[in-house]
């Protein structure tokens, strides 16, 4: 909506080389302080592996609404959906396999709650594409308020208690290791991710969003059905959001209304962060991963410093968020200037 | 007489009086309890803090942007204030605390309007940004702990009361809070601006038509800031009055209130595209949330129900009002501009 040619075009200027080549710089130099700062975790493999299982959560959920912000829009609902479609499967593996029941059983339950957990998912999002396309309420609203919906279905669920005593299978080979090294859960991101970059650069869908994104209205009017395109946006969305979900569910062994709070504000900043633009149009795919890196390597050496506490969290992430947008502005308007002169104010 | 109806029928805080009036029937009908002095009081003294959100909500929706940053915002500002007046052993009267409250206030809204008014980005990602830097400078910088022993002053003006309303059968008292007085007096002045002043009504031109507004001549970006300072010290006078309302500093007693507040003012008939919105509707909006939250109890309902329904409430007023907006011939807009 607000983004106009000149600035698209200025923004993909941005990205192409100069975006990605920052972002790499800063992964490099924070895994560089790493090394340096505490060599002996940095060659340790379990630190890496221990990274391997925490990124997905909220990688999986950047991916989504990564793709609803290229269309102009945003997904603040992901948390919601996680937590929401988390319980829903610890429900149906414990009705189906209580304690003790046998492998074959654990087995089938197991089939059962992640694929109800991923429909459950993908109906969401369908629900969030319905009221951003077709009732047109703007999709920070609905988000937030299919967020408030979909965490009181999980309120009313669990009566705000958490669902554990899941089959160990489950925690087994989500949590897991193949071959004893590679997590489980890396694996299912990289193949989402994969599967992300197919969808954006190789089929016509990817190519319509971002025409979406870029101008609406000229979208609806070269024919495209905006509509449909939407609606499965955040249909694919909301999809990996109870992939996220599962992952999480696998993690802690149980699940909760309130898990995962933070990653709403997460999700959004490695989005910016990672150059898409949150007026829609441009960002690609590389440069959101770059920006999970970032962010996870930054997390882990928060941690390693015990003094900071978990509280000061919020205050770099929110400041980091607030860096980002300011230096994609003074160097958008850098490079835009020539182009956007004499014209007024934008949005 | 005709016209009259036809002007009450047209506008929207009509049909959200009608849908309050219904509800209370239906409430009244279940538990017998709403229609009495001491539950109207209880209204009354519930609609104070989210009463003054709302108001700076509504600036900001009306502006066209959305702010999640004033629940934080509030919160630091008092739990500040608090913490050092509480180290000094402050006993004197109400005015440090509300200077104080006011000048830290307007200081963490000049944040936020620092970039709101430079940045062309959403001012969601940028309020969603200042909020967790304000609840982590709460929180990490200041050790935020719960303070039980607030000023003296401050816990009295808590405390102090209109009138206290009794009920003639159960014998329930009820009372009505002096902070009722700062609500209307925001009030009053919000009306005044938003009505009568060229400020207020380019916070109208920019929520219409931010290029138009502009070219009219308003200072765009001089208005937002300004905007943002203002809402600034609105919300942390209302964490003030929840502070002294409960006799302690529970720091992250306010947080995620944002939701219930930006509902109520898109539920009054704010547009949430900018540009249109009252404050009658906004008062509507969150008389009718602070009814359904205070009436689950009374009917009932297990407030298990009390986010759910919420998230329900957005839904259907977000949705109520866009599809209005479509109605009004904006597809006809769309493609002329």
């Amino acid at each position: 909506m607000w983004a106009n040619l000149t600035e698209s075009k200025s923004w993909r200027a941005v990205t192409r080389d100069t975006h990605i080549a920052r972002l790499v710089t800063i992964l490099l130099s924070l895994v560089l302080i790493f090394a340096v700062v505490k060599t002996e975790a940095f060659l340790n493999l379990r630190t890496w592996q221990s990274m391997a299982i925490q990124f997905p959560e909220f990688g999986l959920m950047a991916l989504g609404v990564m793709l609803t912000m290229i269309t102009g829009g945003i997904d603040l609902s992901v948390v919601g959906i996680a937590n929401m479609t988390s319980i829903g499967a610890a429900v149906v593996m414990l009705s189906i396999a209580p304690r003790g029941a046998d492998a074959a059983t654990a087995t089938m339950a197991i089939a059962l709650a992640i694929g109800s957990a991923l429909v459950a998912g993908t109906a969401a999002g369908a629900l969030n594409g319905f009221l951003v396309a077709t009732i047109k309420i703007p999709a920070i609203l609905a988000t937030l308020g299919t967020f408030e919906l979909f965490t009181g279905i999980a309120i009313l669920i669990t009566g705000g208690k958490p669902k554990s005593g899941l089959p160990p299978l489950y925690g087994q080979t989500f949590a897991g290791k193949i071959l004893g090294i590679i997590p489980v859960p890396v694996v299912v991101f990289v193949v989402a991710a994969v599967l992300i970059a197919i969808l954006m650069n190789k089929t016509a869908f990817g190519t319509k969003i971002y025409m979406l994104g870029t101008n609406a209205k000229s979208a609806k009017f070269s024919g495209l059905n905006t509509t449909s395109l939407l609606v499965r946006t955040y249909m694919i969305s909301g999809l990996y959001a109870s992939l996220a979900g599962l992952v999480m569910l696998a993690n802690y062994n149980s699940a909760k209304a309130d898990y995962g709070s933070t990653y709403t504000l997460l999700a959004v900043l490695i989005v910016v962060l990672g150059g898409v633009n949150p007026n829609g149009g441009t960002g690609r795919l590389l440069g959101v991963v770059l920006a999970i890196g970032i962010l996870q390597i930054l997390s882990s050496e928060l941690n390693m410093f015990p003094n900071i506490s978990n509280f000061y969290r919020p205050l770099i992430w929110g400041g980091v968020l607030l860096a980002v947008i300011t230096a994609n502005h003074l160097s958008g308007r850098r490079s835009s200037h020539h182009i956007a002169k004499g014209k007024g104010p934008r949005q | 007489m005709g016209k009259l109806v036809r002007r009450l029928t047209r506008a929207n805080e009509f049909y959200v009086f009608l849908v309050i009036v219904a509800l209370s029937i239906v409430i009244q009908a279940r538990s017998g309890q709403f229609f009495t002095v001491n539950n109207l009081v209880d209204l009354a003294n519930a609609m104070v803090v989210p009463g003054l959100f709302a108001v700076g909500a509504y600036m900001v929706i009306v502006s066209g942007g959305i702010d999640v940053s004033f629940p934080a915002l509030a919160s630091l500002a008092v739990y500040a204030t608090t913490r050092f007046l509480v180290d000094n052993h402050y006993q004197g009267g109400l005015w440090l605390p509300l200077l104080m409250v006011v000048v830290l206030g307007a200081i963490l809204g000049a944040f936020n309007g620092l970039f709101t008014s430079r940045l062309t980005v959403p001012t969601l990602i940028i309020t969603l940004g200042t909020a967790n830097v304000f609840s982590g400078v709460m929180q990490g910088a200041l050790r935020s702990v719960q303070i039980p022993n607030i000023p003296r002053s401050m816990a009295d003006f808590g405390t102090s009361t209109l009138f206290v309303a009794t009920n003639p059968t159960s014998g329930l008292t009820s009372n009505m809070p002096t902070s009722f007085l700062l609500l209307v007096a925001v009030l009053a002045v919000a009306f005044f601006v938003m009505r009568f002043t060229m400020f207020g009504r380019g916070i109208y031109a920019i929520g219409g038509d931010e290029s138009a507004a502009a070219r009219a001549g308003f200072k765009v970006r001089w208005i937002k800031f300004w905007l943002y300072v203002i809402v600034g010290i609105i919300a942390s006078l209302a964490g003030l009055v929840r502070t002294s309302m409960m006799g302690q500093m529970h720091p992250t007693n306010l947080l995620g209130m944002e939701l219930m507040v930006i509902a109520a003012v898109v539920l009054g008939g704010t547009a949430i595209t900018g540009g249109t919105g009252s404050l009658t509707g906004v008062m509507l909006g969150t008389l009718l949330i602070v009814v359904v939250d205070n009436s689950m109890i009374l009917v009932g309902i297990p407030t298990f129900w009390q986010q759910f329904s919420l998230g329900l409430l957005i839904i259907v007023g977000t949705g109520i009002s866009a599809l209005q907006v479509a109605r009004s011939g904006n597809g006809l807009r769309a493609v002329l501009r």
